[in-house]
C-alpha cells in the first residue's frame, strides 16, 4: 500500500511547538473493567484543530478512550484534561464535547429536524436561533429536503449525515467520532472522508476519530495514534507512521510489510547489520540504539523492493535476497509478487508503469529481490 | 408472451390459495365460535323478558316452531331491560364506579409498574429472566386464593393492622377491609404483572446509547427519561394500561371478596342479577352494555398494536 494522497494542510504541526498547549491530555490513564484492563497507563496530547485518528484492532480500547473523554466512563487511574481543566466528576451533559456514535443513536421518535435541534433546545437557545442553526446544519450535510423524515425512513448514508449534523450543530470544541463511517459502503465512505476533512478545516474544529481502517486514518488524520491492547504503540503523522513505524505491531498494522527476524551482528553508529535467515541485512539509519547479539527485526515495504530475474545485475549497495516466485497478484495499478525465500514469503510490489511488459515474470521463476539500505527499518519492539 | 408469463408467476396455484385462505379463516372461525355465537345468545337474552320458567325467560325458540313461529316470537323482543338499567341509578352508579376504579387502579399500576419494569430492564442481563419469572410467579397460585389471602391481611384483626399496632404507628385498627381502598389494593396486586410485562418488553428493547446520545447533547439524565425513555416506551404504556383497564372494569372476584357491600362494581352487579335475582335478561343487558363501553378502549388498543407492527418495532 502506498501512502494515500491527502490534501495538504500546510505547515500545521502544533505538536512540534514546545509553546503550544494541547486541547486534550490523557495523563497516565488506566481503565479497568473488572479483571480486564481496557486502557493501560496511557499518555497522549491532542492539539486544537487537529484531525486525530485512534487506530487499532477491535477491542484495543479505542472506544473506551473516547467514552472517558465524553464522560461515559470514569478512568480507574490518571487524569483526562480538556483545555487544561481536569474533567473528573464532570457529567457528560455539561462537557463541551460532542460525540457521534458508531450506531448513530438517532432518536427514533423524533424527526430529522427534531433530532438536530435537540442539543440546542437543551442549551435553552431561543426558538428562532434553533430554527436557523438547524436549517444551516441541514444545508451543511445536504439534507434540506428531509427535515420532516423519521430516522427509519432514511438510508444509512443519510442517517450518518443526520448524526453528524446533530453533533456539529452545537459547535463543540471537540467532536468525537466513533467509527463514523463503518456502516457505509466503500464509495460513500471515501466521499464522506473528504467531506469530513473539508468540514473540519472550514469550521476550525478539533476532531478525534476512532477507526480500525488504516486507509481511513491515513487519508483523514493530521496525526494517528496506533493502539495495541490498551496502550499507544506510536503517535505520528501518517507518513511517519508509514515510513518509520516504531514497533512490529505498527509496521504490521499499517499497510503491507516484509518482516524478518534476526540478531544484531555489527554496529557502526546508526548503521546496523543484522544476521537473518535471508542473509545479512544492513540498515543504514537505525532509529533505536542496539547492541551486538540483540534480537531485532528488519522490515521493509513491498513497494521499496526491486525484483529482477536471478541472472540480471543489480546496482551495488543494495541488499540482495534470492528466491522463487510463488504467486503473482495483479492489482491493475501494480503487481504484487510473493517470493519464497528459505521458508519465508516476502512481497515485492511493482508499479505497472507501461501497458505491457516484454517478458513478464512467471510463477516458479528464480528471482532476486533488492532493497536499498535506507529503505530497511530496524524494529526493536 | 412475457405478460402471460409474469401473470402466471403472480397468481399462486389453486392449492396454495386454498391453504392461505384456510389459514386466514381459522382465527375468524375461532372468533365466531367462541365470541360471536355466545355474544349473539347473550344479546338475544338481553331482549327477552324474565319469567318463572326453565330457562327463566321468554321467548324461547324451539326447532319445532319453524320460521313463522320464530318470527312471531321475535316480535316479543324489547329494549325494556336497557331502559331499566339506564333509568336505575344503581346500575349507572355501578358502571361509573367500575370505570372510576379501573381508571384509578390503572393509574396506580402505571406509577408502581413503571419503576419496576425500568429497574428490570436495566438489571444485568443474566438477572433479567429471573426477574421476569419473579413477576410471573404469583400466577402459579390460584387467583382466588391470593385474593382471599388479602382478606387475611387487610381485615381489622389481620396481619397489616397487627403489624402497624405492634409498631405503635396506629392506635386503633384501620378499617381497610370492605372498602374501595381494599378493592384498589387487590386490583393493583392482581394486575401488576399485566402492567409490568408489556412495559418491560418496551423498555428492554430500547437502545441505551440513545440515553448516552441525549446526555452527550446536554440533556441531564432525569430529562432524558422524559424526553427519550417515556416516549419510546409509549407502546408498552398503552398496552399495559389497556390490559389492566379493560378486565378491571368487569372485575367480579376482587370487589366481591374485598369490597364488601359498599363497593358496587358492574361485574358484581351482573353476578347478583344472574345468580341471586335470577334475572337473566337484565344481567345479559348489563353484559352487552359493558361490552359496548369497553369496545372503544379495545379498539384504541388494537389500533396501537397494529401501528406498532407496522412500524416494525
Ligand atoms: N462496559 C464494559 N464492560 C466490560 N468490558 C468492557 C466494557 N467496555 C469495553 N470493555 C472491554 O474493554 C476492551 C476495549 O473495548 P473498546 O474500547 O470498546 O475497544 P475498541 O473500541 O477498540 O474495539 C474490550 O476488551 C472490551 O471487551
Ligand atoms: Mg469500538
Amino acid at each position: 500500500m502506498e501512502p494515500p494522497e491527502r490534501p495538504s494542510r500546510g505547515a500545521f504541526a502544533p505538536w512540534d511547538e514546545p509553546a503550544a498547549r494541547p486541547l486534550v491530555v490523557f495523563e497516565g490513564v488506566t481503565k479497568r473493567f473488572g479483571a480486564e484492563t481496557a486502557v493501560s497507563d496511557l499518555t497522549l496530547a491532542i492539539y486544537e484543530r487537529e484531525f486525530f485518528a485512534l487506530l487499532g484492532p477491535s477491542g484495543c480500547g479505542k472506544s473506551t478512550l473516547m467514552r472517558m473523554l465524553a464522560g461515559f466512563e470514569t478512568p480507574s487511574a490518571g487524569r483526562v484534561l480538556l483545555a487544561g481543566q481536569d474533567l473528573a466528576g464532570m457529567p457528560p451533559h455539561v462537557r463541551p464535547v460532542n460525540m457521534m456514535f458508531q450506531s448513530y443513536a438517532l432518536f427514533p421518535h423524533m424527526s430529522v429536524e427534531k433530532n438536530i435541534a435537540f442539543g440546542l433546545e437543551m442549551d435553552g437557545r431561543p426558538r428562532d436561533e434553533v430554527g436557523a442553526r438547524v436549517a444551516e446544519a441541514l444545508r451543511m450535510v445536504k439534507l434540506e429536503g428531509l427535515a420532516g423524515r423519521r430516522p427509519h425512513q432514511l438510508s444509512g448514508g443519510q442517517r450518518q449525515r443526520v448524526a453528524l449534523a446533530r453533533a456539529l450543530v452545537k459547535r463543540p470544541k471537540l467532536l468525537l467520532l466513533d467509527e463514523p463511517l463503518g456502516a457505509l459502503d466503500r464509495k460513500l465512505r471515501e466521499e464522506t472522508q473528504f467531506e469530513l476533512m473539508a468540514l473540519q478545516e472550514r469550521l476550525g474544529l478539533t476532531f478525534i476519530i476512532v477507526t480500525h481502517d488504516q486507509d481511513e486514518a491515513m487519508t483523514m488524520a493530521t496525526r494517528i495514534a496506533v493502539m495495541d491492547k490498551g496502550r499507544i504503540a506510536q503517535v505520528g503523522t501518517p507518513p511517519v507512521i508509514y515510513e518509520a513505524p516504531a514497533t512490529r505491531h505498527v509496521a504490521g498494522f499499517i499497510g503491507e510489510i516484509n518482516l524478518v527476524e534476526g540478531t544484531v551482528s555489527g554496529c557502526d553508529g546508526r548503521r546496523v547489520t543484522v544476521a537473518t535467515a535471508v542473509g545479512d541485512l544492513t540498515v543504514a539509519d537505525a532509529a533505536d540504539s542496539v547492541a551486538v547479539g540483540q534480537a531485532v527485526a528488519v522490515a521493509w515495504r513491498p513497494e521499496k523492493t526491486r525484483i529482477v530475474r536471478a541472472g540480471e545485475a543489480i546496482s551495488n549497495g543494495r541488499a540482495v535476497i534470492s528466491g522463487t516466485v510463488h504467486d503473482i497478484g495483479y492489482l491493475g495499478g501494480r503487481t504484487t509478487y510473493h517470493v519464497d525465500v528459505t521458508g519465508l514469503r516476502l512481497k515485492a510490489a511493482v508499479a505497472n508503469a507501461a501497458r505491457s511488459v516484454e517478458r513478464p515474470l512467471g510463477t516458479g521463476e528464480a528471482v532476486k529481490l533488492a532493497v536499498a539500505p535506507d529503505a530497511l527499518l530496524l524494529l526493536v519492539r | 408472451m412475457a405478460g402471460e408469463c409474469s401473470d402466471r408467476l403472480r397468481v399462486p396455484p389453486m392449492s396454495e390459495r386454498a391453504t392461505r385462505r384456510t389459514i386466514i379463516l381459522v382465527p375468524y372461525l375461532w372468533l365466531a365460535l367462541f365470541f360471536l355465537v355466545p355474544f349473539a345468545i347473550v344479546a338475544k337474552m338481553s331482549l327477552s323478558q324474565v319469567a318463572t320458567a326453565i330457562p327463566p325467560y321468554v321467548p324461547t325458540f324451539g326447532l319445532a316452531d319453524g320460521p313463522t313461529g320464530w318470527l312471531a316470537k321475535a316480535r316479543e323482543f324489547s329494549l325494556d331491560n336497557y331502559g331499566v338499567i339506564v333509568g336505575d341509578r344503581l346500575y349507572v352508579d355501578a358502571f361509573l364506579a367500575s370505570l372510576r376504579i379501573a381508571a384509578i387502579g390503572t393509574a396506580i399500576l402505571l406509577v408502581i409498574g413503571y419503576p419496576i419494569a425500568h429497574a428490570m430492564a436495566r438489571a444485568p442481563e443474566r438477572w433479567r429472566p429471573i426477574l421476569v419469572m419473579a413477576v410471573i410467579l404469583p400466577f402459579w397460585t390460584s387467583f382466588l386464593i391470593r385474593v382471599y389471602a388479602w382478606i387475611g391481611i387487610l381485615k381489622p384483626e389481620g396481619l397489616l393492622n397487627e403489624l402497624l399496632l405492634g409498631l405503635g404507628l396506629i392506635g386503633a385498627p384501620l378499617a381497610i377491609a370492605n372498602t374501595e381502598t381494599a378493592v384498589l389494593i387487590g386490583v393493583v396486586y392482581s394486575y401488576l404483572p399485566f402492567m409490568v410485562l408489556p412495559l418491560y418488553a418496551a423498555l428492554e428493547r430500547m437502545d441505551r446509547t440513545l440515553l448516552e446520545a441525549a446526555q452527550d447533547l446536554g440533556c441531564p439524565p432525569w430529562k432524558a427519561f422524559w424526553r427519550i425513555t417515556v416516549p419510546l416506551s409509549l407502546p408498552g404504556i398503552v398496552a399495559g394500561s389497556f390490559l389492566c383497564f379493560i378486565p378491571i372494569t368487569g372485575e367480579v372476584v376482587i370487589p366481591d371478596l374485598l369490597g364488601g357491600s359498599d363497593t358496587l362494581m358492574i361485574g358484581k352487579t351482573l353476578w347478583t342479577e344472574f345468580f341471586s335475582n335470577r334475572d337473566w335478561p337484565v344481567a345479559s343487558a348489563v353484559a352487552v352494555l359493558l361490552l359496548v363501553i369497553l369496545v372503544g378502549p379495545i379498539m384504541v388498543y388494537q389500533r396501537q398494536q397494529a401501528r406498532q407492527m407496522e412500524a416494525g418495532r
